[in-house]
């Protein structure tokens, strides 16, 4: 009987198109930590997250904002001396954490990425002021009160488009969709 | 003349609309041709990655596709844009399993790639299809001694593609030069401005912001040069925000390198876009600011 797959192992099958090692040569060395410009509002910093996902602390690294603020720049990546791909592991576990609906409910990160996906398999291009009321609101008033001023003064310089582009052949985008995630026709 | 399949991706369609100008003006003058890709879709930039990998690539794969189509090599001005593609281009040769999944679901549009075409971001075009020494035969109008910040930002260099300088790039810098003015030396040019981040960790981003605008300014830069448009307004778009947070009093101009390059070659300020800066570019580029068309 096959043995279940360590969370390591989980992790690194769903980076699948990726051409790291797997996260296990990990060696600590804590470079990727020491390069991440966004490691500061991380709660655990890279190197201990993938030490974590070695260790099968699933839950727990489920659990951290870590991923969430990843803001994917590569520099870890481009300096792993295990050649490991640590932003495509941060991808990994955002993906994980998605289809099994286990992040933490506080977080905008995936409000954010569930939105974006659904506007761009109905119009085939993003356009960004629908997305802004359906995860604006995960923000406090002084942040939302931010966006509005940036919004409103990209308008004025005529930089935000009024209506949403569409693709000319949006049947067979759909379709082509479809032949990757199974999906009924909604709406 | 050079032709390519031009993907200006969703963001160039309104609001980096002067970044879309400049380049069409500025590669017309270098005698290079960018045919717009004709019903693209968005690539996804990097949030499509969160929810499926293979659908991710496939819909990078049908813009591919329609350039493969065409017969002509592929480039976007977006970093993201650019990325999501040179990466999709090579898994298509490396990955076999991929590959069929992706030719699969184009069938549904008819299409098909086979990953042959050549991938470039726009300020490839300019480094290396031309090269800063058939720019500098193009310039009428150097920017003498401004000096311009070369923000290479995240994904033209990383992740790594093919052996290239990840670590400190001069391409940028040379074409800086071409143009006739100063690079200066900018020690975060390859650091984050933190892409999404606005949006979903605004405290992270706007920390990662306000590092690249101090740098910036310690190192004595008159304007930062950005060749990706979500670079460009987290860098413009929130200086505001950054002096309310942090009690700065960032006013540095960003412009896309396409749009000084512009000048240098004479094209009429107006056909760059400029002028719909948030950070006024005019007590900078005042003295840059000819009238007369190229
Ligand atoms: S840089 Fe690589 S080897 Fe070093 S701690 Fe990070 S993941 Fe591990
Ligand atoms: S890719 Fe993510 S984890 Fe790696 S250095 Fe950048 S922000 Fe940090």
């Amino acid at each position: 009987m096959a043995d279940k797959p360590t969370f390591s192992q989980e992790i690194s099958n769903l980076m699948y198109a990726a051409h790291g090692s797997p996260l296990n040569e990990c060696i600590q060395c804590g470079t990727c930590s020491g390069s991440c410009p966004a490691v500061e509002f991380m709660d655990q910093t890279p190197r201990r997250l993938i030490g974590m996902i070695n260790a099968d602390l699933k839950e727990d690294v489920i659990d951290t904002n870590t991923y969430w603020v990843c803001a994917s720049c590569y520099q870890c990546t481009v300096r792993c001396p295990s050649r490991i791909d640590i932003a495509g592991a941060m991808y990994a576990v955002k993906r994980y954490s998605m289809w099994n609906k286990t992040y933490a409910d506080d977080l905008v990160g995936p409000v954010f990425s569930e939105t974006f996906m659904k506007t761009i398999a109905r119009s085939g291009r993003s356009y960004e002021p629908i997305l802004a009321p359906t995860y604006i609101f995960g923000f406090g008033a002084k942040e939302f009160f931010q966006e509005v001023q940036g919004a409103t003064k990209m308008m004025l310089k005529g930089r935000i488009p009024v209506l949403p582009p569409r693709i000319k052949r949006l049947k067979n985008f759909q379709n082509m969709i479809k032949r990757i995630i199974p999906m009924g026709d909604e709406e | 003349m050079k032709k390519y399949a031009y993907f200006p991706g969703c963001s160039l369609e309104k609001m980096a609309l002067s970044y879309h100008k400049s380049s069409l003006e500025t590669t017309r003058v270098l005698g290079v041709e960018l045919e717009e890709l004709e019903d693209w879709n968005c690539c996804g930039a990097t949030t499509y990655f969160h929810l499926d990998e293979i659908l991710a690539n496939t819909l990078v794969a049908r813009n591919l596709a329609i350039a493969e189509k065409q017969g002509l090599d592929f480039v976007a001005p977006c970093s993201a844009c650019y990325k999501n593609a040179y990466f999709t281009n090579t898994y298509m040769k490396e990955d076999a399993d991929l590959a069929e999944h992706i030719n699969y679901a184009l069938e549904a549009d008819d299409l098909q790639l086979s990953g042959d075409l050549n991938v470039h971001h726009l300020i490839d075009v300019f480094a290396n299809e031309v090269g800063p020494e058939e720019i500098k035969k193009k310039v009428t109008n150097p920017l003498k001694e401004l000096r311009i910040a070369p923000y290479y930002g995240c994904q033209i260099v990383r992740p790594r593609k093919n052996g290239e300088n990840v670590e400190d790039p001069q391409f940028f810098e040379e074409l800086i030069r071409a143009m006739g003015a100063n690079p200066i030396d900018f020690a975060y040019k390859t650091r984050c401005c933190g892409g999404s981040l606005l949006l979903t960790n605004r405290p992270a981003a706007l920390d990662m912001i306000r590092h690249l605008l101090q740098n910036a300014q310690n190192s004595g830069a008159d304007v930062i040069a950005t060749a990706c448009p979500l670079c460009q307004v987290n860098l413009e778009a929130y200086q505001t925000q950054v002096n309310e947070e942090f009690g700065t009093d960032f006013s540095t101009p960003v412009l896309y390198f396409t749009q000084l390059m512009g000048l240098a070659l004479g094209i009429a300020p107006k056909k760059l876009g400029i002028g719909s800066e948030l950070v006024s570019t005019l007590p900078v580029l005042s003295q840059f600011l000819k009238k007369e068309a190229r």
